[in-house]
């Protein structure tokens, strides 16, 4: 018999509030399964599990908050099966987003039209019927009307919680993490004029961004410089067990999240690029999985084509380095005894002085700007 | 047998409900239409191809990366769109 736990999703995490089970006692789960949703200081995370088996039993109600480690559910080999099932302890509980702003009023007195699946949704949402808009016959309110009321999707991020963990994160790295600091010019040009040849044929949906290029590029260098990858855990490094880059997403409204991209060097471009898409989109809805939040094995922030020449990162621990891209700007360059207008960006590193030192870091962004160069190799 | 162009109004709808959706949080009704759009509502490049993506799904119009220059503001996208947007 196995346990689900409370997951830790991050150095500074100590507590998690179950908000929501997605599978049902007797449900047979595989590894990687999406099982449960946890509120934390990041919005509401997708809990995977690691194992395969039946959920046995669910030891944890929606809504309760619990320290990480403690048992959230049992589980049983897959012999075990339908046996054990019992009827669901607690309905699957939805998080009530912000109703509408402004319902239109119903006309006064009269009893409101709802198909039965939308009084059920309602309920569960937390939404009064009589202040929807319906959309069927006779103003009748339909499921889908509810739906868009109260999309099903985290509460969204709470900022103020967010911030207290970035400021929990980043004093703690600032207080323990010897930082060092490299920066160096890279040119851009043949990555830019890759990228938009490659991109002159597509449709808008597969198209590459040059983060991705650079991501890949760090992930591959990282290949050779294995001191920047892993995490410093009470003073020894451990290297990581594969590259998982973070990708420092920033959240409008202020807030940030580095959720990360398991295997990154061995991703083609194409499949990078929609792991990309699908990360960003579902960090600012608040919306990701265990698996993104605990392990990156060092993290990448890319100010992109808005902002500034050049960023120094506060290395988010336990990881040992984080690697910063500004802005890409065209400037003269000498190139081969002549100057020209070329493409360029600074990248930087902030790494972990107990780890590693700036001439180990040196190879490594200089490997990156070799990669960099050689696009179609990416 | 062509269709007519999309009106000015839908092709204004759809652009705003496109950018509601990726700025949630901008005040789209009182942007300035001769303003850098990116700059007025805070949009990265990811969420500015995530806008053109969605404007290739609702008009059918696909910007290439060569003209994102004359998208640069709510005006130039809305009479780039006007050119070339079937209903």
């Amino acid at each position: 018999m196995g346990l689900f736990r409370m997951p830790s999703l991050g150095a500074d995490m100590e507590a998690g509030t179950l908000v929501e089970w997605l599978k049902r006692p007797g449900d047979a789960i595989r590894r990687g399964d999406i099982v449960a949703v946890v509120e934390t200081q990041k919005g509401a995370i997708e809990v995977e599990t690691f194992e395969d088996g039946v959920i046995e039993r669910l030891l944890v109600a929606p809504g309760t908050t619990v320290p990480v480690g403690t048992p959230l559910a049992t589980l049983a080999g897959e012999e075990a099966a339908v046996a054990t099932m019992t009827p669901a302890m607690v309905p699957v509980l939805e998080i009530a987003a912000a109703p509408a702003a402004s319902p239109p009023q119903p006309p006064a007195g009269a009893p409101t039209l709802a198909s039965p699946a939308a009084r059920r949704l309602a309920a569960e949402r937390g939404i009064e019927l009589a202040g929807l808009a319906g959309s069927g016959p006779g103003g009748a309110v339909r499921l889908a009307d509810v739906e868009r009321a109260a999309p099903r999707r985290a509460a969204g991020i709470d900022l103020a919680d967010m911030r207290r963990a970035i400021t929990a994160a980043m004093a703690r790295s600032k207080r323990e993490i010897p930082h060092y600091y490299l920066g160096s010019t890279i040119d851009l040009t043949n990555a830019t004029a890759w990228l938009a040849r490659t991109n002159a044929d597509r449709a808008p949906e597969e198209r590459l961004l040059l983060a991705a290029l650079e991501l890949k590029a760090v992930a591959l260098a990282l290949r050779r410089h294995p001191r920047f990858n892993g995490h410093n855990v009470d003073g020894d490094f451990r290297p990581g067990a594969g590259i998982h880059v973070g990708a420092a997403v920033a959240i409008r409204g202020g807030g940030l999240a580095a959720p990360a991209i398991r295997d990154t060097d061995t991703l083609g471009l194409d499949d990078l690029m929609a792991r990309l898409r699908d990360l960003v989109g579902r960090t600012r809805a608040g919306h990701l999985r265990s698996s993104e939040l605990g392990d990156a094995t060092i993290t990448v922030t890319s100010l992109g084509e808005r902002g500034v020449d050049s960023v120094f990162g506060v290395i988010y621990p336990p990881q040992v380095a984080i690697v910063g891209f500004g802005r890409p700007v065209e400037r003269p360059w000498a190139v081969s005894g002549r100057v020209e207008l070329r493409t360029v960006v600074t990248a930087t590193l902030a790494a972990d002085h107990r780890v590693s030192d700036g001439h180990a870091g040196a190879l490594f962004l200089a490997e990156i700007d070799r990669l960099l160069q050689e696009p179609d190799s990416l | 047998m062509t269709q007519p162009l999309a009106t000015a109004e839908d092709v204004r709808r759809i652009v705003l409900e496109a950018l509601g959706d990726i700025a949630p949080d901008a005040d789209l009704a009182h942007l300035d239409p001769k303003a850098d759009l990116r700059e007025a509502t805070d949009i990265d490049s990811m969420d500015f191809l995530n806008l053109v993506s969605a404007l290739h799904r609702r008009l059918g119009v696909v910007v290439p990366e060569a003209d994102y220059p004359q998208l640069a503001t709510l005006a130039g996208m809305e009479a780039y769109l006007m050119a070339r947007a079937r209903p």
